[in-house]
């Protein structure tokens, strides 16, 4: 069987399974694991492929947020309107941002990119903004009904429609990582200098990627704004950067399905260690971090890609 | 003659490639000996071997003591010095802290004394013993490399390629003092060496390793008086 | 003019603070090539264990100086457990494992010391001095930090041990080839980290309250001030801590207003970055192709 008939059964059945069996809260964090996939998926596509560590992208999934609760509340914009108005808000961010980027090395990035996600709460807390943004109370949202009077409870909606978006993301992501572009933020990741003597333009490279891996990660901020129905500046501390930084290392950084492990893990394992402490989350993090870099430079989603790999394989024989 | 050096069957690799394969040579007791070969035939990498930096198989005797496998810190401990090619020299820091840091095992009291002592070899170290060693000329750094070496008081003295990138005025300049420093202090010296003549003029014995195999051995002044010998291996 | 020289003063006694905190990222930056970012995290830490032998009932300077010591060997623990392994992996890895140490340091900092705000005791006089230009504990942090920094100095300068660290942090290779154990330098290196840590903590903490996360802003200061100042240079970092200090608290007063004094920080960084990345007084680095 090819691969793409696989994948394509596997998403009917996601799409599926957790719409008729789940309910309430239950498919709400199916939701939110298909959110964090797509913010995750962003991060793989700057730090994992093309090598730029960024330890602030909470940044750009606040940025997003905020764009769709702030079109949605003072404009009245339509929640699915929102998403593409995101998309280019994020996109110009990313650029923005990627263009002093070009400049930093490895560690200097990672410490810059540490720096913004630690103000962010502060400048979304910031008086001057505070007619739009609500705020240290933040903003509510509507959350949307299923349109033309499909049989779906707010809840399913809300899941088939971020499925929905996210498969289309995804395509993309996969498309855009394979080809020739794929291969050239490859090539940058791993020998910047021989890759410009290819003729690979490295700054129009490098900023673009930042502002495609912004753009996934402020749409997954929309998303997730939408699904939570409530944004607040401390949603969006350095610990959601750092969240996501963990997340994109259980999957494997380099690797696309690896992100929807590494989106499995940062919306269980938080709920599940808080049950033992308080504290437990960061810890588990944290070894968890420290464990892979030791063990699994791959990573959990590098490795099930082999056993994936290997399936597909054999399936094809 | 006793040798102070005693090495037998020694492999080594960086990683999965393997560079020597099998040398067996020695050096004696207070003489001096020639490793000799070209470009990329093994010769830093012996050098490097003896000091624990690079992954060994096989024996390595100093003074009857066996050393393979120690690390690098203890093998100095036990009197050998080593001036790596490009001369290793701590650029950031002072000639003088260069020259305290050369003298790290020993005692603070010797230090001073023997400070003097190379001063004696080496004057313009005294002239610029409070300048940043980065700014000193190769010559300079190189009498620099040896002078920390030779404050270690070693039994056995390790240089990689001294001439390197010297001037050929300033290479005759430090191999008198060497020969000067052999004579006084009793230190054995194993030479590497590219620049063959010098090298045999200076030593007692010499081995010619070719891609990490010894293919040559005797005596300095036999393989220098043998046209054969060198015109095919020499090069002169 | 009065309260325009109180906010210089001010912000010379927090630079105090971000100077410390920036000696110690360089010092470990100058050793390993490597970003400390869980430094905060540590000193926090360090804090807190000050607190507790406080509470025992130990006088303040014996709680200062016993948190001092104990930071210094849990910093020696951390370098010998964690950092050997990871000594040449790629920047990727290293940012992982540092990252992994911050989150664990935080976590058992809020699941021994829990989370509720706590007050730590200043060793200084509350009042005001000098007709109310400065408060005794702006002089006294000040004077403490300006002790540390001036010792650390002269540790590195004049002694053995201290020029065989800055040897081993310069030239490994060569270190270890005049007898130098390397390994045990970086780990001192690192045990002198975390105990400028403690100090940066302990003075800090009586004005900003104690919490598990009150080091977060102050290392992203210290951050702007290594930048600033060179990172790889010692010097160049404590100036870079005490300008970041003036800067802060002239901008927050006068400029942008307290609520984004952050975001200052976060300029700073940016600008240096991009203007100046070798810092005011680092040297520049051109890596052969």
């Amino acid at each position: 069987m090819r691969t793409s008939w696989l994948i394509a059964i596997f998403v009917v059945l996601l799409a599926a399974i957790p719409t008729a069996l789940f309910s309430g809260y239950h498919l709400f964090q199916m939701t939110m694991v298909v959110v964090y996939g797509v913010a995750i998926l962003g991060l793989a596509m700057l730090t994992g492929i093309n090598g730029q560590i960024s330890l602030g992208h909470g940044a750009f999934y606040a940025i997003g947020a905020y764009t769709t609760a702030i079109l949605m509340n003072s404009w009245d914009v339509p929640y699915w309107l929102t998403l593409p108005i995101s998309a280019v808000v994020c996109a110009g961010v990313g650029f923005l941002v990627g263009l002093p980027a070009l400049r930093l090395g490895g560690l200097y990035l990672a410490l810059t990119t540490f720096a913004l996600a630690v103000a962010i709460p502060q400048i979304l807390k910031h008086k001057l903004f505070e007619d739009w943004t609500g705020g240290v109370q933040g903003l509510v949202i509507d959350k949307p009904d299923a349109p033309f009077g499909l049989p779906f409870n707010t809840d399913q909606w809300l899941y088939l429609f971020t499925l929905g978006v996210a498969v289309v993301l995804y395509i993309l992501a996969i498309n855009l990582t394979q080809g020739r572009i794929g291969r050239a933020m490859r090539a940058v990741r791993d020998h910047a200098v021989a890759a410009e003597a290819m003729g690979i333009n490295l700054a129009m490279l490098k900023t673009r990627t930042f502002a495609v891996s912004a753009m996934y990660t402020g749409v997954a901020g929309s998303l997730g704004a939408i699904a939570v129905a409530f944004v607040a500046p401390d949603s969006f501390s350095v610990f959601l950067s750092i969240t996501f930084f963990v997340g994109l290392v259980a999957g494997g950084a380099a690797s696309i399905g690896g992100t929807i492990v590494g989106a499995v893990f940062i919306e269980f394992v938080p709920n599940l260690a808080d049950k033992v402490s308080k504290a437990a989350p960061g810890a588990v993090y944290g070894v968890i971090l420290i464990a892979m870099m030791f063990l699994m430079p791959q990573g959990a989603g590098g490795f099930l890609y082999g056993l994936w790999r290997r399936m597909v394989r054999l399936g094809g024989k | 003659m006793t040798a102070l050096l005693e090495v037998k069957g020694l492999h080594a690799a960086y990683g999965e490639t393997k560079v020597l394969h099998g040398l067996d040579f020695a050096v004696q007791q207070g003489g001096v000996t020639a490793l000799l070969g070209a470009n990329g035939a093994g010769k830093t990498t012996t050098l490097r071997a003896l000091c624990g930096m690079v992954g060994t198989q096989g024996e390595i005797n100093l003074g009857g003591k066996r050393i393979e496998g120690m690390a690098t810190e203890d093998i100095v401990r036990l009197g050998v010095a080593h001036v790596p090619d490009g001369r290793g020299t701590f650029m950031e820091l002072t000639v003088e802290e260069n020259m305290r840091l050369g003298a790290y095992t020993r005692p603070a009291r010797e230090a001073t004394a023997d400070f003097e002592k190379m001063f004696g070899y080496f004057p313009r170290l005294k002239e610029r013993f409070r300048q940043q060693a980065g700014t000193l000329s190769g010559g300079e750094q190189q009498m620099l490399a040896i002078s920390r070496a030779l404050l270690l008081r070693p039994r056995l003295l390790l240089l990689d390629e001294p001439s390197f990138g010297l001037a050929p005025l300033i290479v005759r300049e430090i191999f008198d003092i060497m020969r000067r420093i052999r004579d006084e202090e009793g230190v054995s010296i194993l030479l590497v060496e590219q620049n063959a003549s010098l090298a045999l003029a200076f030593a007692e014995d010499a081995y010619l390793l070719e891609t990490g195999r010894i293919v040559i051995a005797g005596k300095a002044s036999d393989i220098s008086k043998d046209e054969g010998i060198r015109r095919s291996y020499l090069g002169y | 003019m009065e309260g325009f020289i109180h906010q210089i003063i001010s912000g010379i006694a927090t630079g105090g603070i971000y100077a410390s905190v920036a000696l110690a990222l360089v010092m470990i930056y100058q050793a390993t090539h490597h970003v400390n970012f869980a430094q905060g995290e540590m000193a926090t830490f360090s804090t807190y264990i000050a607190l507790t032998l406080i509470n025992f009932g130990l006088p303040y300077w014996v709680a200062f100086v016993g948190s001092f010591a104990i930071s210094f060997v849990v910093g020696v623990i951390i370098e010998r457990l964690l950092m050997r392994p990871v000594a040449n992996a790629p920047v990727l890895t290293s940012v992982g494992v540092f990252v992994g140490l911050l989150l664990i340091v935080n976590s058992v900092t809020g699941w021994f010391f829990d989370y509720t705000i706590k007050q730590f005791p200043s060793p200084f006089p509350d009042k005001a001095l000098f007709g109310g230009f400065v408060s005794g504990h702006e002089l006294g942090s000040t004077a403490v930090t300006l002790v540390v920094l001036l010792s650390v100095y002269l540790f590195f300068r004049h002694t053995r041990l201290g020029l065989a660290m800055r040897a081993a942090a310069f030239n490994p290779v060569s270190s270890r080839l005049v007898g130098v154990r390397v390994g045990w330098m970086l780990a001192l290196g690192w045990g002198l980290a975390a105990a400028i840590g403690s100090v940066a903590g302990c003075m800090v903490a009586p004005v900003v309250f104690l919490d598990p996360n009150m080091m977060s802003g102050i290392l992203l200061y210290a951050f702007a001030g290594a930048l600033l100042g060179g990172i790889d240079s010692p010097l160049g970092a404590v100036l870079g801590g005490f300008m970041v200090g003036v800067i802060e608290n002239l901008g927050g007063a006068y400029v942008v207003g307290t609520e984004l004094k952050l975001t200052l920080a976060l300029v700073i960084i940016i600008t240096v970055l991009t203007l100046k990345p070798s810092g005011l007084m680092g040297r520049k680095v051109y890596s052969r192709v």
